[in-house]
Formats: structure tokens, sequence, C-alpha cells
């Protein structure tokens, strides 16, 4: 036996190893990958085990009180888990999946942070290196399918590279517009060895995003705004990802100008300001849609004019010369001409832009603009969101409401796409950023429960909601166990209309009711689900159960599935018909 | 509108997928690509000519400056540049005759013969893409077996700077 142990020749190795870098440790891939993640901040990793990331696995063990690893029960769920992390802390998060089928079920996750821009470190399993390119076990070209939807991606050939390309990747996915970043590991290289040293320095000489806009053009955009008589602020995303929401605030504040935000930047602006005028865009407000109609001046500031913003491109508000602001070169003047493009990080343009205005703001403009105000007020009185309520049925927009008056507008909620994703846009009026996590871009159902998941892992104390539908919740529904696995205190509301409720809406205006696939004939029960999984579960089928149902669910430890029956053939109104101008609202 | 993009990227794999990938995403075909070293090892120059419009060309030179890897990209298109290719062209010429008119056109073009054989002569030409395109016109009638062409190269003209459109929207 001790034999067995004095002829191991890993201790002289060492010590050969460690004359030459006197300051580095040698360590197999697997042990660089845990402390590189280390040295990033990185204490939470959402996964799924494999036989490609076993190393990886044993070194997790082994660093478990460092970095906590939380088992998924599907790589979609691991993945948008990593995403609701990130959007809720802003820091980026982190994926392991294996090798093949990991990968490939981590793309719909990756997809939808790429096109939503949140910092993510995906870090796939390979097979080993001489057998890539042979078809073999669980072997799939993982570079080439998550290419065009990364910010960046990596094959690791050389485990010396390990610790820097880690290094990179951090840096790749949380600057400039951020997004999600694949590092391909094959299983070999996480066995062999290196000595492990941090760089402290990055050689990316392509990629230099910019921080603050060229001062000219700033300037220009600043005088052009002070003197509008019709300007609105259009802001998204990309105030929230640069934490922007002091400075938009203080723009918005002392120029007196009205906000409207996309459902990406929910939150970045408080939604009940006197200023803010709601979302604008497909199922936006009448007001907001509007005002940016008929404006002079749009100022956009981390947006993109997406298509389910701007309606029909070439009735997109046609008065208005635009002042556009994004970190992206390629969003500027994408669908929309900007007359004054900024490239630059939203944070930093608008100190640069708050710098150059003149000392007293508030009194002239309050006084320019009161023409203007005036108008925003009408438009609002004349078509305020409204629903008919209901003491028979709940109404979506009254659960929504009610969650809102049980959770003090404070919850992080996150949802997955359709008519429960507008509901909440709507009705729940965000009062900060990082509150609101949806799936905008990709519009994924699905996404809800896991990224709520996510954020409820990274902050355990707070009151975090998954708002989802009966279809979405069904594509993640798995997750369950995760969550009580877990001991997380996380409430998922459904709303059930027993229908794919946003695709059956379409179906019932621009195809005459004719209702495709869209019924869900038969649906689990969602409460003696939840029990299955040992979490508990509620169900509220009446207006009158409606508050206490919720306020039992919000309060009760642990996690709460609430099954709420709405109305089921209630449409999202206002709603911009597709290939409309925004002025053409169907208001309902 | 017929586009000439030159890039200037890391010499390393799968950058040029990711270049290429940007037109196929898209639907755009690419007419001709090539790929060289430059002075430094480490930095590759690629030539890229397609077919598109302003707009979409606007975009795609902006997507391809926000790559990591990118260093440069720069539409050549309207500005004053110089663009040279390289064509081998095998020629059916059996007769006399016939090899005296590749002969003659190979003299005319300032072509050059690299390989001769009974049947055919092989043409060397270099020019711009016009240039060869004339000469394949003129040879066509004759017979060409075979065609096999570099693809662009290009660079622009100095003093003029190219209008990089790179990070300058």
């Amino acid at each position: 036996m001790a034999a067995i142990i004095n002829s191991s020749p890993q201790p002289a190795i060492l010590e050969e190893e460690l004359e030459v870098e006197a300051t580095s440790e040698t360590m197999r891939g697997a042990r660089i990958l845990c402390e590189a993640l280390i040295r990033e901040g990185v204490d939470t990793i959402f996964g799924y085990p494999g036989g490609a990331v076993l190393h990886i696995y044993d070194e997790l063990l082994k660093t478990q009180d460092r970095i906590k690893h939380v088992l998924a029960r599907h790589e979609q769920g691991a993945v948008h888990m990593a995403e609701g992390y990130a959007k809720a802390t802003g820091k980026p998060g982190v994926a392991l999946v294996t090798s093949g089928p990991g990968a490939t079920n981590s793309v719909t996750g990756i997809a939808n942070a790429f096109m939503d821009s949140t910092p993510l470190v995906v870090i796939t399993g390979q097979v080993p290196s001489l057998l890539i390119g042979n078809d073999a076990f669980q072997e799939v070209d993982t570079v080439g399918i998550t290419r065009p939807c990364t910010k960046y991606n990596y094959l690791l050939k050389d485990v010396r590279d390990l610790a820097e390309i880690v290094r990179e990747a951090f840096h790749i996915a949380s600057t400039g517009r951020p997004g999600p970043v694949v590092i391909d590991i094959p299983k070999d290289i996480t066995a062999q060895t290196a000595p492990f040293t941090y760089p402290d320095h990055l050689d990316l000489p392509g990629y230099r995003p910019d921080s603050y806009g060229p001062i000219e053009q700033v300037k220009r955009a600043v005088s052009k705004i002070c003197e509008a008589t019709r300007p609105i602020l259009y802001v998204g995303g990309g105030v929230i990802h640069s934490n922007g929401s002091e400075e938009l605030l203080e723009l918005a504040e002392r120029l007196n100008l009205p906000v409207t935000p996309t459902l990406m930047g929910l939150g970045c602006f408080p939604a009940g300001h006197t200023l803010c005028l709601g979302m604008l865009g497909m199922h936006g407000t009448y007001a907001a849609n509007m005002a940016i109609s008929e404006s002079d001046v749009i100022v956009a500031i981390g947006v993109r004019f997406d298509d389910r913003v701007t309606g029909a491109l070439e009735k997109f508000a046609p008065q208005a010369e635009i002042v556009h602001v994004d970190v992206a070169p390629s969003s500027i003047s994408k669908n929309v001409r900007a007359h004054f493009p900024i490239v630059g990080d939203a944070r930093s343009v608008i100190r640069q832009m708050l710098d150059l205005l003149p000392r007293d703001t508030e009194e002239p403009s309050r006084a320019r603009l009161a023409p203007w105000w005036e108008q925003i007020r009408d438009w609002q009185v004349y078509a305020p969101l409204t629903y008919k309520n209901s003491d028979e049925i709940i109404m979506p927009q009254f659960l929504c409401e009610e969650l809102y008056r049980l959770t003090g507008g404070e919850a992080i909620i996150a949802t997955d796409v359709g008519q429960h994703q507008m509901w909440l846009a709507q009705y729940y009026p965000f009062k900060g950023p990082r509150q609101s996590l949806t799936s905008g871009g990709l519009g994924t159902m699905g996404f809800g429960f896991p990224a709520a998941l996510g954020a409820q892992i990274a902050f355990p104390r707070r009151q975090v909601v998954a708002f989802v539908g009966d279809g979405g919740f069904q594509m993640t529904a798995q997750e369950l166990a995760t969550a009580v696995q877990y001991r997380t205190n996380i409430k998922i509301v459904i709303m059930n209309n027993n229908y794919l409720g946003m695709v059956r809406q379409w179906q019932e205006l621009f195809y005459d009711r004719a209702y495709s696939s869209v019924n869900m004939e038969w649906l689990p029960d969602f409460v003696k689900l939840a029990e299955a999984y040992g979490a508990t579960g509620l169900r509220a089928t009446r207006p009158s159960q409606l508050g206490s149902v919720l306020e039992r669910g919000l309060a009760t430890p642990g996690v709460v599935v609430m099954d709420i029956l709405v109305s089921e053939e209630e449409n999202v109104y206002p709603m911009v018909p597709a290939g409309a101008g925004l002025k053409e609202m169907v208001l309902g | 509108m017929r586009r000439t993009l030159s890039i200037l990227v890391e010499n390393r794999y799968g950058e040029l997928a990711r270049i290429v990938g940007l037109f196929s995403a898209r639907g755009f075909n690419i007419e001709s690509l090539t790929v060289a070293e430059t002075l430094s090892t480490d930095v590759s120059r690629v030539t890229l000519v397609t077919r598109c419009d302003d707009s979409v060309m606007e975009q795609i030179v902006k997507k391809l400056s926000e790559q990591v890897r990118v260093l440069e990209a720069t539409d050549l298109t309207g500005v004053k540049h110089v663009e040279r290719e390289m064509a081998l062209l095998s020629v059916k010429a059996a007769t006399k005759a016939a090899r005296e008119r590749v002969l003659g056109l190979v003299s005319a073009f300032r072509a050059e013969v690299v390989d001769l054989s009974d049947d055919g002569i092989i043409v060397e030409v270099m020019g711009d893409w016009d240039r060869i395109n004339s000469l394949i016109k003129l040879l066509a009638p004759i017979g060409i077996r075979e065609i096999a062409r570099t693809g662009t190269v290009a660079m622009a003209r100095s003093p003029e700077a190219p209008r990089s459109v790179a990070l300058k929207v």
C-alpha cells in the first residue's frame, strides 16, 4: 500500500513545474476551470452532468464550499435559470451542460439570452479531442450550432489556454452589448494538467466597446432635445444593462420629458411616475403610442426599434427627428434611420447629456412643453388601460392588479411570452430595474418559471414570482423538482385560461375565430402536480377567492403553485394589428 | 449591386465561419472570397465580393465590425481602390487556327500560356473582374474546358482613406 503511494509520479512532476513557475500551481483542466470561475466571482452554477463533464463535476464537488451547483431537471431550464440569475443580479449567469444533447437542449436558452442581451457564460462538455469529427457518442458541433446565437464561442484545444479563455469569456459576455458566450471543452482537456495562472490582462485587439458617445454629437443631440416641442424618451433594456436608471430619472425630470419604456425596459423608469406613459408598441398604451407617433424628437436610449415596437415602419413617427443612443452600432439605423446616432453605453451617454444641460432646465421645459403635456393628458384620459371586471369570473387584468397589490409592487416577476406577459406589463407597474424578467426578443414559452427560480436562488429572501400561462408552464414544469430540492420560496402563479391565449387571440381576430390547436383540451391538475413534487398547490376559480388564495400562497413558505382560472377568451388591448401603424390601435 | 468588402480579422479557426455566417443567415450569396495572412501572421485579410443593397450592406458591415475578433471591416464600394484577380483558363485548341486565335488573345490581354498540349492551352490571366470576364467571353466560342479563378483581392488607393463604416455610424 505504502509502496503504491510512494511510486506515484505526481509529486515529482509537481515539484519540477513549481520550480519553473514558482507562483503557479499545477492542476488539471477541470480544476483550472473551477478556480477561474471563482476568480470571476461566480458563486452559483446551474447545470446538468453527463459523460463529457465528469471531471468538471468531480472538481465541483471539491469546490462546493465556494461554488454552489444547482441541479436543473433539463438543460433548457438550467440556462434559463442562469439568465434569470443574470437579469436579477446584473452579474453574468453561468450554466454547465454536457456534450451532444446537453448542448442542443441549452440552445433555446442561449438564443434567448442572445436576443435579450443577457450576459451568460455557458460551458459545454465535448467529446475527447481525438474523437471530434468522428460521430462519437454524444458528439455534436456545439460551436457550429451556437455560432449564430452567441456573442462569441470557443472550442478549447489546449489546457494552457483555459484560464485565459474563461477570463475573456466573462469580459465579452458582460461588456458592450452583453450576450451569451459558450466555451466548449473536450473531456480530455479537463483531465490534462497545466500551471494555473489567472491572466491579469486581456488580448482582444478587435474588441473595444465604446462607453462614452462622441461629445460633439451628444452636444448636437442635447440642443435638439432642448428645442423640441413634442419630445419623448423611448427607453429599453440598454438602460438596465448599463445600470442607468438613476441618470435616466434625472434626465427626464430635468427636461420634463414623457417616458415610454419597451417591454425589456420595464422598470428602468418607475412606472408610477407622472412622466411615465406606460409601455409602447403592439400592446402599448394609447397615450404612449400616440405620443411617439406625434413627437418631433424621439430620444431613443438602449432600444433597437423592434418590429413589435414600431408597427409599420413607413408610418412610424413621421415628423420625428431621432436621437438614438445604443452601445451596438448595428442597432442604430437598422430599422429606423437615426438623425443623431450616438454609439455609447446608455448610462455614460445620459451622464454626458446631463453634464451638458444648462443649469435651470425644469422651468423652461415645463413652459415649452405645456401644450404637449396637455395633449398627452388628453390621450391618457381618452383611452386609459381598462377592462370590464366581473363577479363571476376572474379577469386576467384583475389578477395582475391583485398581484401588484399583494406584493406591494416590489416582487421580482418573470414571465413567458403571450397574453399573460402583456397583461403583466400593462397592469403591474414595475417600480425599479431588474424586477421584470421576461423573454422579449426570442419570445420563449417556458422561460418564466426557471428564470424566476434563478432569481430566487440569487436572492433567497426576496419575493420572486413566476407569472406564467398554462401552456408555457408545462414546457418547463419539471423544474418544480429543482425548486423544492433547493428549498426555495418561489411562488408560481398560473394564469390558466385553458388556451394558448395569444395565438387564440390572433385566430379570433384574423382567422374568423377558427381555433386551430390552441385549446388545451387536457391539462394536468396543477394543484396535484405541485403536491406530487412536494410543493403546495392552491386554486382560485372565482373572483371572491382570488385575493385570499394569492395572499395565502404568497405567505406560505416554500414552493407554492397557484392555479388561477381566468376568463378564457379575454383579449389583450390596445392592439396594433400586424402591418398597421402605431396609431391604428384597436382599443377593444 | 456588386460590392467588395475588405476585412481584417484575427487569424484563428472559426473566424471565417462567423464572417460567412452573417451573409448566409440573410440569404446572400458570396461571389468570391479570398483569405490570407497579412504582414502579421496573427491577422488575416478577407476580401469578399457579394451583391446586396445599401441598407443591408451597412447592417452587415456594422455587424462585421462588432465581431469580437474582427479588427476592421471596410466597404470598398464607392471608394477609389484597385481590384485584382487571377484566373486559369483551360482552352480547347486542337487545330493550328484555334491555337493562333488563343495566342492572339493571350497577347492582347497580356496573359500567359502556362501549359501547352496537343489539344489545348492553359492560359493564366490577371486583372480586375471585368477584364477577366472579357477574356472569358472572347475565349468561350473557341471552347473553354475549365476555369479556376482566385476571387478578387482589393486595396483602397492612397491617399484617400477608405470609407470605414466601422464604428463610425
